[in-house]
């Protein structure tokens, strides 16, 4: 049995791939911003003194965590739909995404939450700093500062698993790829150089939060450890 | 369109549940075994082994498990190896399964504390022995919560085994809608089963955690 690969049929759709992996990252950034609001939220849902407001965040979240994407994707998508309601595939795939991820985030901000000492916030308290003010400088940037590798961690693999968006038909990178390997008959040349194009996509993802963590965060750029 | 959800269905369903659970446990253990070799390989003391292992954790964490399921599948069958879709699956969740195991396993070894390790080699014991008498007894406490966690994920991703065919749970709803089309209902039912397997794990594996008095956030593959 001889096994032929013939790369260079697959690879002259290199416009598609490009366009996929680029759909791709839209979708993966539109979910993040969304889904690191939707996950703050959350978490400070959770340390609320409301019972009611705390449970509706706790179940959110454990919900979320203990149920596959896929599935998520479709109860959005066919919920939508038996509620009259139509979105493009794009927009739904957006949707479930930032559903999915913001229970994560809302988990590691939680955790990020817990770790900012008592001591400061009672001396924040004790230099009248309002509310709002402790809330912002205090607890919410120290906490995402400690916690940001766990995000950004979680931010790749949420790129990564927005490849399950493809079984709604939403455009992205393995959705043309299943085009792709449909139309040439190549399926492990077409899939070999999506997976190769997903580890870019991720190494590329890696670098731009590394550096985005240097600008944000000024005290971690000097002192080299965070916190 | 083909009547109403009746006990028939529901009996389909649980044999699609009973897939996911052996699949999962075909993925725990592979990937267990293979996951093992890779911890080790990245602790060896040859360079090049610790250079591959440490490439093969880094490809297989940039590529997602959809990917790998496709190439498993139709990329073996593409180049004249046809396999079926349980085999298909289960090789692809291993290869998949090891490399965050691998990782996990790796960083338990390598938080047993360092004096244990030069008390282990002060004692004359071989590199054998070491692991198997010192380390991995100690090694094993520290990586059973986030193991426990990890289960979790794999319950999760074999969900996805159903887009190269295998009747798992969620290929079983997606067959079963097909004749019924009562998409929501039936897509709530599998994912409450879907709760039902993973939320008893999630608690045990916090209960672990808080155990070993190490809080940590539980890093998880949407």
């Amino acid at each position: 049995m001889s096994i032929q690969l013939d790369f260079p049929a697959v690879l002259e759709r290199w416009p598609s791939f490009l366009g996929g992996a680029v759909l791709t990252l839209e979708l993966a950034a539109l979910a993040t911003v969304l889904g690191a609001l939707l996950g703050t939220l959350a978490a400070v849902g959770r340390g609320t003194h409301s019972a009611l407001i705390a449970t509706a965040c706790r179940i959110y979240v454990e919900a979320i965590r203990n149920t596959p994407l896929l599935v998520q994707i479709f109860l959005v998508y066919f919920g939508l739909a038996s509620l009259g309601l139509k979105f493009s595939a794009f927009t739904v795939a957006v949707a479930a995404l930032t559903i999915n991820v913001g229970a994560y985030t809302a988990e590691i901000m939680r955790a990020g939450f817990e770790a900012i000492p008592r001591g400061q916030i009672e001396a924040a308290e004790g230099l009248a700093l309002s509310r709002v003010q402790i809330y912002w400088h205090i607890i919410l940037l120290p906490a995402v500062e400690r916690v940001y590798p766990a995000l950004t961690s979680q931010f790749v693999l949420l790129m990564l698993a927005s490849s399950v968006c493809s079984q709604i038909s939403a455009e992205e990178l393995t959705a043309i790829a299943n085009y792709i390997q449909s139309d040439t008959y190549r399926a492990f040349e077409t899939y070999i150089i999506v997976a190769v194009l997903y580890v870019v996509l991720s190494l590329v993802m890696r670098a731009g939060f590394w550096g985005l963590g240097l600008v944000l965060f000024p005290r971690r750029r000097r002192l080299g450890t965070p916190l | 369109m083909g009547g109403h959800l009746n006990v028939n269905h529901l009996i389909f369903l649980g044999h699609g549940a009973l897939w996911t659970v052996g699949l999962s446990v075909i993925a725990l253990v592979g990937g267990g075994i293979v996951g093992f070799a890779i911890a080790l390989a990245r602790i060896s003391p040859l360079k090049s082994v610790r250079l591959a292992s440490a490439a093969y954790v880094q490809l297989v964490q940039g590529t997602p498990l959809l990917v790998i399921l496709f190439l498993g599948y139709f990329g073996l069958a593409a180049i004249g190896l046809q396999v079926s879709p349980l085999v298909a699956a289960s090789a692809s969740l291993t290869l998949y399964v090891a490399a965050y195991l691998g990782e996990i396993w790796r960083g338990s070894i390598q938080s047993v504390p360092k004096p244990q390790w030069e008390a282990a080699e002060g004692l004359a014991l071989s590199r054998t022995q070491r692991m198997l008498k010192v380390i991995l007894p100690q090694a094993i406490r520290i990586a059973t919560p986030p193991t426990v966690g990890f289960m979790v994920q794999i319950i999760k991703n074999t969900s996805l085994a159903s887009v190269v065919g295998f009747a798992e749970l969620m290929r079983s709803g997606q067959i079963v809608n097909n004749s019924l089309f009562e998409p929501f209902v039936i897509y709530a039912i599998i994912a409450v089963v879907y709760f039902a397997m993973c939320y008893p794990l999630s608690l045990f594996s916090q209960r672990l955690e808080r155990r070993m008095g190490r809080g940590r956030v539980n890093l998880a593959p949407a």
